[in-house]
């Protein structure tokens, strides 16, 4: 479904930012999270988001994806300023986000993970709580999507709890697949994961890329930044203090930026 | 959960080759397998070892008895399990029946058909189960210990005070009959508890709004970030809660033909106890109808069997009592037991 609304969208913005924050502030109390930060993302494009801890990388993805609200600044999506006021204003626009955390539930199966908070159900005519669930529906479309990702899980009427830490990133990030349509956030989707398991993840970032979306990745790992950014953003206390094309030669100065020596 | 062999359900190749390497854990597999069918292995036993034990424990006669004694206990466990899937609870349920089923009396004194003294009494329960819940959620309370305990204590007070301290004799015919021999030697009651049974396993199971419940008991947080509207899920998991106390004092009332405000004395601990007896997590997102209705229905078996048995009252609350942390302990291994299963997973994975 995310393959048909990519193409409706893309003749339209084939050059424009598909998202694109202006002049980002947010403040927590006496410190200063995000100071005038302005980035942008294209459709197809994979933006490294670097920094070190504290920089600001996660308040910024948080803001954008309904979490924190800016205190000054503007998120533009297609050209178009929009108000962001809850994660789910965040997904219903099209941005989807990959938690450090994960956000998973450990109680459900993969299939209801995938589909938690826009369960496929009916009639239409129901209030959304009190419509059926479609279950077959929805766990066709789990095994479709688990074979287009390459992704293999024990079973799929097992809660994740019972998963491990690859197979259960590997959800959450299939999960931001399903409904993703114009935008992707991950969080260091690689921390915690072997070296396999990081490849696997890899794979996904880059599948999402390949479906037309636009996706921020914020990582600590400058292979990995190296292989998949197509650009990197450097945040500093707050502030943007670089952008460039990451190759094998520049490393060592996105090294620098991010550490400010 | 059930047997881990099962390839029936297996995604493509890999998968198949996982489940397989799946069967190397057969020992951890058998343990979950065993604490999730405990309450019901226990059950079973249980009644094996009574029809030995006593004769008239396997009568027909008690066996009605049983049910018809757990019905109220069965009806309010099922709200309290909904609230305990959300990692809520509800003190105020015991209060709630003393206080639906004083103003239902009150109601038919009033001159009020049967069917409006029904109402009044289910739609009491909902109004204390809603101010439970838009407390806890848009009064932004840490815990929904703190209002439910605040309404346990205000509705039996407001009980006490509308019946002046005394039951109030006199209930419509047809909420009498519930407490008569209905079918089968099966006291109306019974069906009640079946019809409620019924409904909220359809809604639990097959409706947008119980998966919403699991996900919100399993990970709140989550819940909020995927869009889930948290707020009015828990103020509904409070609202159907009051609603199954309505529905108890409906039943306790055509047992006893009255109202009183000493209906339902202790019914929160008994609802909670069956919920946790019954094998539900009591840390949320875990367990189904059926744990409510085993873990009560183990609660009128030991009773009734102590009651036969002619053991000393005082006993049976030990006996509960020890039956709770073996359940809760079950519970702890359980989740012991699937973190060893995962780690498991990791390290066949790299």
């Amino acid at each position: 479904m995310s393959a048909v609304a990519a193409n409706a969208d893309s003749a339209s913005t084939a050059g424009q930012p598909v998202l694109a924050v202006r002049g980002a502030s947010k403040r927590f109390g006496s410190v200063l999270a995000l100071d005038d930060v302005s980035i942008e993302v294209r459709r197809g494009e994979i933006v490294g988001l670097l920094g070190d801890n504290g920089a600001g990388k996660s308040t910024l993805t948080k803001c954008i994806s309904g979490v924190h609200q800016l205190d000054a600044g503007a998120i533009l999506l297609d050209g178009a300023p929009t108000q962001i006021r809850s994660p789910a204003d965040a997904r219903f626009a099209g941005i989807e986000t990959v938690y450090q955390d994960l956000a998973l539930f450990d109680n459900l199966t993969p299939g209801q993970n995938f589909f938690a908070g826009r369960e496929l159900a009916g009639p239409q005519w129901l209030p959304r709580g009190l419509r059926f669930l479609q279950q077959r529906r929805m766990d066709a479309e789990t095994r479709i999507l688990l074979a287009n990702l390459k992704v293999t899980l024990p079973r799929l009427d097992a809660v994740v709890a019972m998963m491990s830490g690859g197979q259960r990133q590997a959800i959450a990030v299939a999960r931001s697949t399903v409904f993703a349509r114009k935008v992707v956030i991950l969080d260091e989707p690689t921390a915690a994961l072997g070296l396999r398991e990081s490849r696997q993840v890899l794979n996904l970032v880059a599948a999402l890329r390949d479906q037309g979306n636009a996706v921020i990745l914020i990582t600590h790992n400058m292979e990995h930044v190296v292989e998949l950014a197509d650009r990197a953003v450097v945040l500093r206390q707050g502030r943007k203090v670089g952008e460039l094309v990451p190759t094998k030669d520049n490393k060592q100065e996105l090294v620098s930026m991010i550490v400010g020596a | 959960m059930s047997d881990t062999g099962n390839t029936g359900t297996s995604v493509g190749e890999g998968a198949l080759a996982a489940s397989r390497k799946r069967e190397a854990v057969p020992g951890l597999a058998l343990g979950l397998a065993l604490l999730s069918a405990g309450p019901v292995v226990i059950l079973v036993l249980l009644i094996v070892v009574l029809s030995f034990l006593s004769p008239y424990f396997l009568t027909g006669r008690n066996l009605s008895n049983i049910l018809a004694q757990t019905a109220v206990i069965s009806v309010v466990a099922m709200g309290q399990h909904l609230v305990i899937l959300t990692r809520g609870i509800d003190l105020s349920v015991g209060s709630n029946v003393a206080l639906a089923s004083v103003v239902g009396a009150l109601s038919f004194h009033a001159g009020a058909p049967a069917a409006v003294v029904i109402v009044v009494m289910v739609g009491c329960g909902a109004a204390v189960g809603a101010i439970n819940g838009l407390f806890y959620v848009f009064g932004r309370l840490p815990h929904p210990f703190i209002i439910t305990l605040a309404t346990l204590s205000i509705a039996k007070g407001l009980a006490l005070q509308l019946a002046d301290g005394r039951a109030i004799p006199g209930m419509p015919d047809s909420i009498d009959a519930l407490g008569r021999e209905a079918v089968w030697g099966l006291p109306g009651s019974v069906f009640v508890v079946a019809g409620v049974a019924a409904v909220l396993f359809v809604m639990a199971k097959t409706m947008v709004w119980g998966r919403w419940i699991y996900a919100v008991g399993g990970r709140p947080d989550a819940a909020l970030r995927m869009g889930i509207p948290v707020s009015w899920v828990l103020v509904s998991v409070y609202v159907i809660s009051g609603v199954c106390a309505g529905i108890g004092a409906v039943i306790l009332a055509g047992r006893t033909d009255a109202g009183s405000p000493l209906f339902g004395n202790l019914l929160e601990l008994d609802t909670i106890a069956a919920v946790i007896i019954g094998g539900a997590s009591f840390l949320g997102g875990r367990g189904h109808l059926g744990h409510a209705l085993i873990g009560a229905i183990m609660i009128g078996v030991i009773r009734n069997a102590l009651n036969l048995l002619n053991v000393n009252v005082f006993f049976q609350l030990i006996v509960i009592g020890v039956v709770i942390v073996i359940a809760v302990e079950s519970d702890v291994l359980r989740n012991y037991l699937e973190g060893r299963v995962r780690v498991m997973q990791a390290g066949r994975q790299s």
